[in-house]
């Protein structure tokens, strides 16, 4: 199937799930197993984070980030500047070399891999392709999360019927839910990836590069479900990691802009807009304005014959 | 040239060759050290809840089920070859009638569990480190992390013990398939008496040599799939990375079922004669 195949679909941007629909539909109770609701100020803190792998060079040198509970915070920067590495460590995969990590108010660097675990079932991740796992249909995708942590505490048909109203609320078609993810188009995936991310009722969302390799279409198509997503949840915290300034602007509350491993630039998107820091103006003509006829002494960027 | 400035060529050139082969001893120290590493997390994990047993069945019907085929068919020709250049030889010294326990011996004590891993460590290895390694490239088993799931437990630790188990059983088709050509081929074709065909068999082999070969082949199993899950848990890069884990998995498995065949016969050798000892 063709990426334009989902291209109706995407043009009509999901409507977010109203409050009551979505506890009328999904045993929530259940399904958050007990977690304790955060209401502090930020959902995660990083303080002077550093990390090196090889001893000599950091990757990441002395990040101090602070992301606010219940909004959407866009990490952009150019390739190479710890972006993915920053997502490790707020993931708790990577242990930073120095420096404090706080998630939720519990100190990461502190905890054993078990509780690493536990907190990992407080996220939900949008991979950048995904990540389905592509032995299983959309619908088991979106199970498995359920599978694995509330077993014993759900039946099969309530995991069932979390599972397609989370499919359903990230605006897949039901006549998709049975298809494996080789016969479904990219946005098709997207929305399933987003689903499963959600199947545990996570507090802190995150996406990586969601929008990267998509036609402008899908990415409008990603990026209100980033949005509509959030809306719906009240309290829920979303982390969008990209390099696509125009879209970050359209769905960022706050951005952070890494360069060299460090917070370069901290703000709303209309404080990037009027920075005056070289690096940030410099991303921001080539992200946002987007000058279709080159600026004097440039050379255009298409065929000359 | 200087007798200086050739001793100083040379110490240059020592220098180099010493400081390659310890980097090859190191790296092969590391590489074993990793895997045993990995070894000892992944069986670790099988007793570790949840347990998998669903995961299991479903890796002893990849690996067992799926390879009887070609287990039967090898079986039967290596039993058919086997007893034919059997036959030839003995036939020289008129003691056609061991045939029968020769190709026995041979194939319970050796080619069973070393052809049978030679055959599974290529299909199912393979398979095993393409799948794992497939997963690693497309973020697969990143997933897995942050959704609090252990990989290893979740995708090494079911395929390690259901090759375990299951290898024994291939080995025991192969055992049978190859003594059935054994015999198809001295009593049809070469007429050595059905009799005399049985009563040395059962002479010669004992239950022991069938433990023995079964006993091999679960440690192949163990070998290879530790070997081809590691290879292809710790792909890197892309679709190269993929074929590049899978060939070193099946390859390294190949060559270290064939070296550990050799001590693995010896040192049951050594327990035969403890046992010996002991028992007299």
């Amino acid at each position: 199937m063709s990426e334009q195949d989902d291209k109706p679909q995407s043009e009509a941007v999901p409507s977010p799930p109203t409050e009551e629909a979505s506890s009328a539909r999904v045993p929530e109770d259940k399904n958050t197993a007990g977690r304790p609701k955060f209401t502090g100020k930020n959902a995660i803190e990083l303080k002077d984070v550093k990390k090196s792998f090889d001893g000599k060079e950091f990757v990441l040198n002395g990040i101090d980030l602070q992301i606010p509970r219940g909004q959407i915070t866009v990490i952009i920067g150019y390739s190479g500047t710890g972006k993915s590495v920053l997502l490790k460590h707020i993931l708790g995969l990577v242990t930073p070399t120095s420096g404090s990590i706080k998630v939720q108010g519990q100190e990461l660097t502190e905890m054993t891999e078990a509780q690493r675990t536990q907190l990992r079932q407080g996220y939900g991740m949008l991979f950048q392709y995904s990540a389905l796992f592509d032995d299983m249909t959309a619908l088991e995708n979106v199970m498995f999360p359920l599978k694995e942590h509330r077993r014993g505490q759900m039946k099969k048909s309530e995991m069932q019927e979390v599972a397609k109203a989370r499919l359903k609320d990230a605006g897949l078609d039901p006549k998709h839910f049975n298809k494996l993810p080789s016969e479904m188009s990219g946005g098709m995936r997207k929305r399933v990836g987003l689903a499963r991310a959600l199947a545990l009722d996570p507090e802190i969302l995150i996406y990586d590069e969601p929008t990267t390799g998509l036609d402008p279409v899908l990415t409008e198509m990603v990026d209100n479900l980033i949005v509509s997503t959030h809306n719906a949840r009240k309290g829920s915290t979303s982390v969008v990691v990209s390099h696509d300034l125009y879209a970050a602007f359209r769905i960022a509350d706050h951005v952070a802009m890494l360069d060299s491993g460090r917070v370069l630039l901290y703000g709303t998107p209309e404080d990037f807009l009027n920075s005056e820091i070289d690096l940030v103006k410099r991303f921001v003509a080539k992200g946002v304005r987007k000058e279709l006829t080159p600026k004097e002494g440039e050379e255009p960027l298409r065929s000359t014959e | 040239m200087s007798y200086a400035s050739r001793r100083a060529k040379f110490n240059e050139k020592f220098d180099e060759i010493f400081s390659s082969i310890f980097g090859t001893l190191a790296g092969f120290v590391v590489a074993t050290g990793s895997l045993m590493r990995f070894a000892i997390q992944s069986i670790r994990s099988v007793f570790t809840k949840p347990f998998r047993w669903d995961e299991i069945i479903s890796h002893m019907e990849f690996v067992g089920n799926k390879s009887v085929v070609i287990i039967v068919l090898s079986g039967s020709f290596t039993g058919l070859a086997l007893a034919m250049q059997i036959y030839l030889g003995f036939k020289l010294v008129n003691m056609t009638a061991l045939v029968g326990p020769t190709v026995g011996l041979g194939v319970l004590r050796e080619l069973g569990p070393v052809l049978t891993g030679l055959i599974v460590s290529a299909r199912a290895g393979g398979a095993m480190a393409a799948r794992l390694g497939t997963m690693r490239v497309t973020e697969q088993i990143d997933a897995l992390e942050v959704m609090g799931v252990d990989p290893v437990q979740y995708l090494v630790s079911p395929r390690i013990i259901a090759t375990v188990l299951v290898m024994p059983l291939l080995t025991g088709i192969f055992d049978f398939v190859a003594m059935a050509g054994c015999w198809v081929i001295c009593i049809f074709l070469f007429g050595i008496d059905q009799a005399s065909f049985w009563d040395r068999t059962t002479m010669w082999l004992k239950p022991y040599h069938l433990y023995e070969g079964l006993f091999k082949a679960a440690l192949f199993g163990l070998f290879f799939a530790v070997i081809c899950t590691e290879r292809g848990y710790k792909t890197k890069g892309g679709a190269e990375g993929v074929g590049n884990a899978t060939n070193e998995g099946v390859v390294t498995s190949m060559v270290m079922i064939i070296v550990l065949d050799f001590f693995i016969t010896n040192l049951i050798n050594v327990f035969y004669r403890f046992q010996k000892y002991f028992m007299s």
